[in-house]
């Protein structure tokens, strides 16, 4: 054992090292990303891991390491798995042979995401266990406790963590490679009866997961994540400084029921109050007899959660089924918020207002501060995808368009100036959107943007879909070699995986051709002019035909020389702070003429081609990307 | 010792680096660390911050309102933002240099940065402003911001650091050839 100062992520994917895991799959997203990233980075040597293109292969890549008796994972973000749905619910069905744990990181708030779905909600539709851990450390050890769960009881289990856990850091003791647990696979077993899905399978087993999960449900109360605090019959104090805040609960009349961060918040609230405590650390199968033990002689009950009212529907399940007159308060009866990410201050509010006891204000109100600046997410200073937008409205102009976007940094192109993102549903949607508006509005030129990485997880089947169909469409493929928004991983384009090897590219431009399409041209967006000459004349051709932006992302670039203005011949028209947004485009300490940041600019020279007066010189693109995955940029970045 | 601290700015003005550097410290003294911070969407120019709570006792990664000891302002509009999170007699260190929203300059919004000086000047006790533009002139690199405002906290006694913990962290965390400039930046407030 040693200690480590880890970021959550770090943490599960550490814990997952030392379960033995044989073969990791994932996808990108907020906040789940790092946790595949540090098992690449720390592998000893022997795991799998693998950068899938989308959710579904990942998920059906982990599932087949499973039947082969592999320890096997596979991370996502929330909105991930509904990609992964398909292959998760009729692999419930089936079942695995090696531990199997699909880790998917939900994103109250939202920080990061489209929705505020809860995995736990999608445990019980799916009827896969879930395991919900509160803290960093707690993470470590639970994820090796689900992979034992997942192989004991031959089901896929979800390890769900919340942005607080994922994206927390913690110092912790972890094991050093010596003390990991060995898994050595046997291989897949031949059984048809087992492995092959039909429909009297299905009935069979679906029989078999409810029995068992009514069983879990007795396991899960002896499981001693799952606990009352303090332990029934004992006095003040539970140990893992749970007891901190729980008071001399036995006596009580009150039990606030929690769940994940939510939980820590509730001890750092309590400070002292008197509550019993219900800690679930399994939403489903809900431990049951757990609860009832919780229940007993309380009058009332608090369920302080995140995202869906889980907890409080079971608890009040619970009650009539058993018929306890015990009250269950939470998200439906308005004590808590429905929606959003919770904080300190709204658990504190909502305790001190149950128990009727409150912890004094520690300061006094602040009178009202000047208006605060609006800061909403912009695309980085340099980022091609502002001249990729750029060069399509200017070429568009007065035109009836739609534009169509996608998930990805440039989701930013919507904010203005640029104004360039009507719509935006889900990884892949543009494409299909397009297509509809299109079949509905003849007259309108419509243009789907899809980054590279989204091309390859979800952007290909919609363009077959419009060949096929007829569809009159620009497909938009902003190409910046990268899977930026995320972190910089790689991708079938960039010709190398996550396990370091060179291998061949997936080019877009075959792909497209080899679908059909007879019009691809691929452009640097930041050569303005040819790129808007290109945009006029690949967007007039009838059909579906596209366009590839082709420029790294600044983030896997050095910039080779940075704009500046010369004020004698800047004309204060601020022509290009008013149309390209950049950040790195500001006003000098009088206020009138235009001035570039020097630490943000990266010299991709848009500015200098659009300035009417010529003012703006001295930038340089640097046409060699740096190895795709390795942010160029060193030392005091984030 | 406990220490609830507060590091707010702009996505890429280097929070999460003077975050780490903290906890590198606080952890090769042996004490507990946790922190929570903003990864993701909001990086890209949008508002930040890192809660990092250092000692024993601390349950939650987040900090109540009101808990925090010393807030390191990145950015003045960000650090009166979370104001509300200091504590009575908490100390603020702030960068005086602001980061210009591009609705502010496209006219979609004001901002007026010096009016956010002078409302944390009447309403903090204890405030440190750092003149980052002078720093940034001197050291010759605008990008040492997060280290001389870490230089700076250590000044206002509610880091719970020394120097010498501080330069230890740097020592591991920083790579060689930004180590020299990232001591000169330490130090650059007490010049």
């Amino acid at each position: 054992m040693h200690k480590e100062f880890l970021m959550g992520n770090e943490a599960i994917a550490m814990g997952a090292l030392a379960a033995g895991v044989n073969l990791v799959a994932g996808y990108p997203g907020t906040p789940s990303t790092e946790v595949l990233e540090t098992i690449a980075k720390r592998n000893p040597g022997d795991v799998y891991v693998e950068w899938s293109i989308n959710e579904k292969a990942g998920m059906e890549v982990a599932a087949g390491a499973a039947y082969s008796g592999a320890r096997a994972l596979v991370t996502m973000k929330q909105v991930g798995l509904n990609v992964a749905s398909d292959p998760l619910m009729s692999l419930e069905y089936i079942g695995v042979k090696g531990g199997m744990v699909v880790l998917v990181a939900d994103d109250p708030g939202p920080i990061s995401s489209q929705t505020e779905q809860d995995t736990r909600t999608f445990g019980m539709f799916s009827k896969v266990p879930v395991f919900d851990p509160c803290s960093v450390a707690e993470a470590y050890e639970m994820i090796q406790e689900a992979f034992d769960f997942s192989e004991k009881y031959g089901t896929p289990v979800f390890f769900r963590a919340t942005t607080r856990v994922d994206h927390g850091y913690e110092s912790l003791e972890i094991k050093d490679p010596e003390e990991y647990y060995k898994n050595k696979p046997e291989g897949f077993v031949k059984d048809p009866s087992r492995w092959v899905i039909f429909p009297r399978l299905s009935v069979k087993n679906h029989a078999l997961i409810e029995q068992r999960n009514a069983q879990l449900s007795e396991v899960l109360s002896a499981y001693p994540r799952n606990r009352i605090c303090p332990e029934p019959g004992a006095g003040a104090g539970a140990g893992d400084g749970a007891g901190d805040g729980a008071g001399d609960g036995a006596k009580c009349r009150k039990g606030i029921a929690s769940h994940a961060v939510n939980f820590l918040y509730t001890l750092d609230s309590l400070r002292g109050r008197n509550a019993r405590l219900l800690r679930v650390a399994t939403p489903f199968p809900f431990p049951e007899q757990l609860a009832l033990q919780f229940l007993d002689g309380l009058d009332e009950v608090l369920c302080i959660e995140e995202l869906d009212p889980v907890i409080e529907r079971a608890l009040t399940y619970v009650c009539g089924k058993y018929g306890l007159s015990v009250k269950i308060r939470g998200k439906k009866t308005g004590d808590l918020p429905l929606s959003g990410e919770n904080t300190l201050e709204i658990v504190d509010r909502a305790i001190t207002k149950f128990l009727g006891s409150g912890a004094e204000a520690c300061r006094e109100e602040l009178p009202a501060p000047p208006p605060l600046p609006v800061r909403p997410p912009v695309l980085c200073a340099g980022c091609p995808h502002r001249a990729s937008f750029y060069a399509v409205k200017k070429a568009m102009g007065r035109q009836k368009t739609i534009y169509c976007g996608d998930i990805g940094c440039y989701t930013l192109g919507n904010a203005a100036p640029l104004d360039m993102c009507d719509t935006c549903l889900c990884m892949g949607a543009g494409i299909g959107i397009a297509q509809g508006v299109g079949h509905i509005e003849p007259d309108t030129k419509c243009f789907a943007f899809v980054g590279d990485s989204t091309f390859f997880a979800s952007g290909i089947t919609g363009t077959i879909n419009a060949f096929y169909n007829q569809a009159d469409m620009t497909l938009v493929v902003l190409d910046n070699s990268t899977t930026a928004m995320t972190g910089h991983q790689p991708h079938p384009g960039t010709g190398r995986t996550v396990m370091g090897q060179i291998v061949e590219k997936v080019s877009i431009e075959r792909v497209l051709r080899a679908i059909g399409l007879t019009v691809v041209e691929t452009v640097d967006p930041l050569d303005h002019k040819l790129a808007v000459e290109t945009v006029r004349r690949v967007a007039a051709e009838p059909g579906v035909k596209a366009i590839i932006f082709r420029s790294p992302c600044i983030a896997v670039t050095k910039p080779a020389g940075r704009s500046h203005v010369d004020p004698a011949r800047c004309i204060a028209c601020w022509k290009c702070i008013r149309e390209l947004g950049c950040p790195a485009l500001i006003l000098d300490a009088d206020g009138k003429k235009a001035k570039i940041d020097t630490s943000l600019c990266t010299g991709c020279t848009l500015c200098e081609q659009i300035c009417p007066a010529g003012a703006i010189s001295g930038g340089r693109k640097n046409d060699t990307a740096a190895e795709p995955g390795t942010p160029a940029k060193g030392g005091l970045h984030e | 010792m406990n220490k609830n601290i507060l590091l707010c700015g702009v996505g890429g003005q280097g929070t999460i680096l003077a975050s780490r550097l903290i906890a590198s410290a606080a952890m090769a003294k042996g004490i507990p660390i946790k922190t929570a911070e903003t990864i993701g969407m909001a990086q890209r120019g949008g508002s930040v911050f890192s809660h990092v709570r250092i000692g024993e006792g601390a349950n939650a990664p987040l900090i109540a309102k009101g808990d925090v000891d010393l807030i390191i302002g990145f950015e003045p509009g960000e650090t009166v933002r979370q104001l509300p999170f200091l504590r009575k007699g908490g100390a603020v260190v702030v960068s005086r240099r602001a980061v210009m929203p591009v609705s502010a300059m496209i006219g979609q919004s004001s901002y007026d940065a010096e009016a956010m000086i002078r409302y944390l000047e009447e309403h903090v006790e204890h405030l440190t402003v750092v003149d980052a533009d002078r720093a940034a002139e001197e050291l010759g690199s605008a990008r040492t911001l997060n280290v001389v405002l870490l230089g700076a906290a250590l000044a206002s006694g509610e880091l719970g650091l020394t120097e010498e913990d501080l330069e230890g962290a740097i020592r591991e965390r920083v790579p060689e050839r930004f180590r020299d400039l990232n001591m000169r930046a330490l130090a650059w407030d007490r010049q």
